[in-house]
């Protein structure tokens, strides 16, 4: 087997996140002249099977299994893994959620072979595979190559390849074999849920006041809050303002928060992080305002001011009151 | 209970980063470290947990990194009540591969026969986020990932994960257990002039990772770094503060007309 893509389900239908996976392995296997086979896993899975059959790919691999029923990251991490032993891909890709940030590594310590994560794209030089991902903050980027024979372990960062570019066949599914011991699989999983909604919807908002780090303290909030009325915009937050108890929750902008698509998204003291990005940079028009000007919040922006925030808000906020 | 938690030493946010002339790592003269964000509501978390079941038990703070820079977060780490430490002593080149990394921690934990491991999700400067995950297999231990909330019962533990835009799940898992914490969880405190005091003479034990048999070699390594290109074509406002404004009023109306 040359690439296998490991498919993860979410409320009855491959996650976003997996059909990412899977156009970026079509596109690995287009360069380096190798097939893509796909793995579905669970108990009762015929939709998720069906709807991989429905990608271009070589194959479907189905394993059915009851101790498959419910998540349990033993189970799945033994899954994988079994299913890489026989098998024998070169490389394992999948998209790169917060389910497969729980089991993953665990495959990469059973097989003993590398992991990369949250890979934004790869590069094909002579005879290497290297793969890119984003490092220190975001602000630089590397090219990681891994030094072992057999499966290299991939997890896409979300966005980073588009649905757009995921091309429509159809493929033969195969059922496969795994031998789970209950008595090995450890932890035990409840439904998800989601957390008290309510709050504000940013996901319609046509203008978001967006907060990070850089506002420095609590006290610094009525700032903000003058300058949103005064632009009649709602207020989204980066992680940590939300973390530190500055405001609910349901500010948050970025992977575990809300994504938001605005016409204007003024980011304020945010560095830009990869899991803030992909949840604003949809947006219409993004300015920001940030005193470090190797931030690389200024590479997704359309308008950037290196400055202080603190000086350049209250005379912005004034200057449109005077509209 | 004995909880041991790992603690990294990672660039903070705004430290200068300078490509070095190997072109695979970068200048560390002019960073300011600091401890890992993750890593501070895992030891909040380990305080808590030790307070919560009555003050019984130690805390023992882990931290790979070379000897000069280490102590500074290790010493904060005891001063907010960390019990001791562990320190592994490193010198260039340094280990990253996160495989690497957890199999010489597995190699030098293993006796310390922990109930509980805590570490940070995911580190702020390389991100593998493998490395926790990774020292729970290795030590048997069962895991759990991008825990925002613990609650213990009896010989178990139940810990909410965090799962994307606003969903969660209750995972149970039994000790031993290693987890990994993401941000938020609670407000991580800071050491008092007492605890500061009183973490001068709190043990450090050294180890050199020369003497810890990690297994294997690295099986990844950095091929090369690099700063990436924009994705889009930004126009830089420049000018004094009054000019800067009058330019993004300009641009709210003329270019976004969104007043
Ligand atoms: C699994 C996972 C999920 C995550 N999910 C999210 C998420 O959903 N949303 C999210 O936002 N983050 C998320 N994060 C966290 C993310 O990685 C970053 O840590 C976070 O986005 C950083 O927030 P920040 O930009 O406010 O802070 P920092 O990175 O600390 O940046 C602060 C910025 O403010 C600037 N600054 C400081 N003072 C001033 C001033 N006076 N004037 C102007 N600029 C100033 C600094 O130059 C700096 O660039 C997640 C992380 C992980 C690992
Ligand atoms: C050329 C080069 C030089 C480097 N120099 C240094 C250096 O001087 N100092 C340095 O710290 N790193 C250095 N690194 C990075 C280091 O090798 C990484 O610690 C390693 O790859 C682990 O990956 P990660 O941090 O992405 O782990 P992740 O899996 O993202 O880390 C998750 C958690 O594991 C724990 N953890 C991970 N590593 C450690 C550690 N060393 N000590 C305690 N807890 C830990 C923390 O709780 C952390 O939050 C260097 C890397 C390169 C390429």
């Amino acid at each position: 087997m040359d690439i296998l893509v490991i498919l993860e389900g979410a409320n009855g239908a491959i996650h976003r996140i997996s059909k990412e996976a899977v156009a970026a392995a079509q596109a690995l296997g287009k360069d380096l002249n190798q097939k893509v086979s796909v793995l579905v896993f669970g108990k009762n899975s015929d939709n998720l099977s069906k709807e991989a059959a429905s990608f271009k790919v070589d194959e479907v691999l189905l394993v059915e299994d009851d101790n498959l029923k419910s998540y349990s990251a033993d189970a799945y991490a033994e899954t994988v893994k079994q299913i890489v032993e026989k098998e024998s891909p070169k490389f394992v890709l999948t998209g790169y959620s917060y389910l497969v940030r729980d089991f993953f590594p665990k495959v990469s310590a059973r097989l003993q072979k590398p992991l990369i994560t949250d890979v934004t794209g790869y590069k094909v030089e002579g005879s290497k595979t290297l793969f890119t991902k984003q490092v220190l903050h975001g602000k630089l980027t590397v090219d990681i190559e891994t030094k072992v024979d057999g499966p290299v372990l991939v997890g896409f960062q979300s966005a980073a390849y588009s649905l757009d570019n995921l091309e429509k066949g159809s493929a033969k599914i195969r059922t496969a074999e795994v031998t789970l011991d209950s008595a090995q699989l450890k932890t035990t999983s409840e439904e998800p849920f989601q957390e008290e909604s309510g709050g504000v919807d940013l996901t319609s908002a046509d203008k978001i006041v967006s907060i990070g780090r850089g506002i420095g303290k609590e006290e610094n909030i009525p700032m903000i809050n003058d300058l949103a009325a005064a632009l009649k915009a709602e207020i989204g937050a980066s992680r940590p303002i939300v973390d530190s108890g500055w405001l609910p929750n349901s500010h948050q902008v970025g992977s575990s928060g809300q994504s938001v698509t605005p016409n204007l998204y003024l980011a304020l003291g945010i560095s830009g992080a990869i899991q803030h990005v992909v949840g604003m940079k949809g947006s219409k028009n993004i300015v920001a305002i940030n005193r470090d000007p190797d931030a690389p919040i200024f590479e997704v922006a359309d308008y950037g001011v290196v400055g202080d925030i603190l000086e350049i808000v209250p005379k912005l906020t004034e200057a449109l009151k005077n509209q | 209970m004995k909880i041991g938690v790992l603690v990294k030493q990672v660039a903070s946010g705004e430290s200068p980063l300078r490509i070095d002339t190997s072109g695979k790592w970068v200048v560390e003269e002019s960073i300011d470290f600091t401890t890992n964000e993750s890593d501070s509501y895992a030891l909040e978390e380990a305080l808590q947990i030790i307070e919560r079941s009555g003050g019984a038990g130690e805390v023992v703070v882990i931290s790979m990194c070379p000897a000069e820079r280490t102590p500074k977060i290790i010493r904060e780490a005891l001063a907010k009540g960390g019990h001791r430490a562990i320190h592994i002593q490193e010198e260039a080149p340094y280990e990253t591969d996160p495989f690497m990394v957890a199999s010489i921690f597995a190699e030098a934990l293993k006796d310390e026969s922990f109930d509980l491991i805590l570490s940070g999700l995911q580190s702020d400067d390389l991100g593998s986020g493998q490395t926790g995950v990774i020292l729970g297999e290795l030590l048997g231990m069962s895991t759990a990932t991008l825990v925002m909330g613990v609650e213990l019962q009896k010989g178990k533990l139940r810990v909410k994960r965090e799962l994307e835009s606003g969903w969660f799940q209750w995972v149970t898992l039994p000790f031993p257990a290693c987890i990994t914490i993401q941000s938020g969880l609670n407000q991580p405190r800071y050491p008092s002039l007492k605890g500061i005091m009183g973490a001068k003479k709190k043990e450090i034990k050294s180890i050199a990772k020369s003497d810890v048999k990690g297994s294997g070699t690295p099986m990844q390594e950095f091929s090369r770094m690099y700063t990436h290109k924009a994705e889009k074509r930004t126009e830089m406002i420049e000018g004094s503060t009054d000019q800067i404004v009058d330019r993004m009023i300009d641009i709210f109306k003329k270019n976004i007309k969104v007043i």
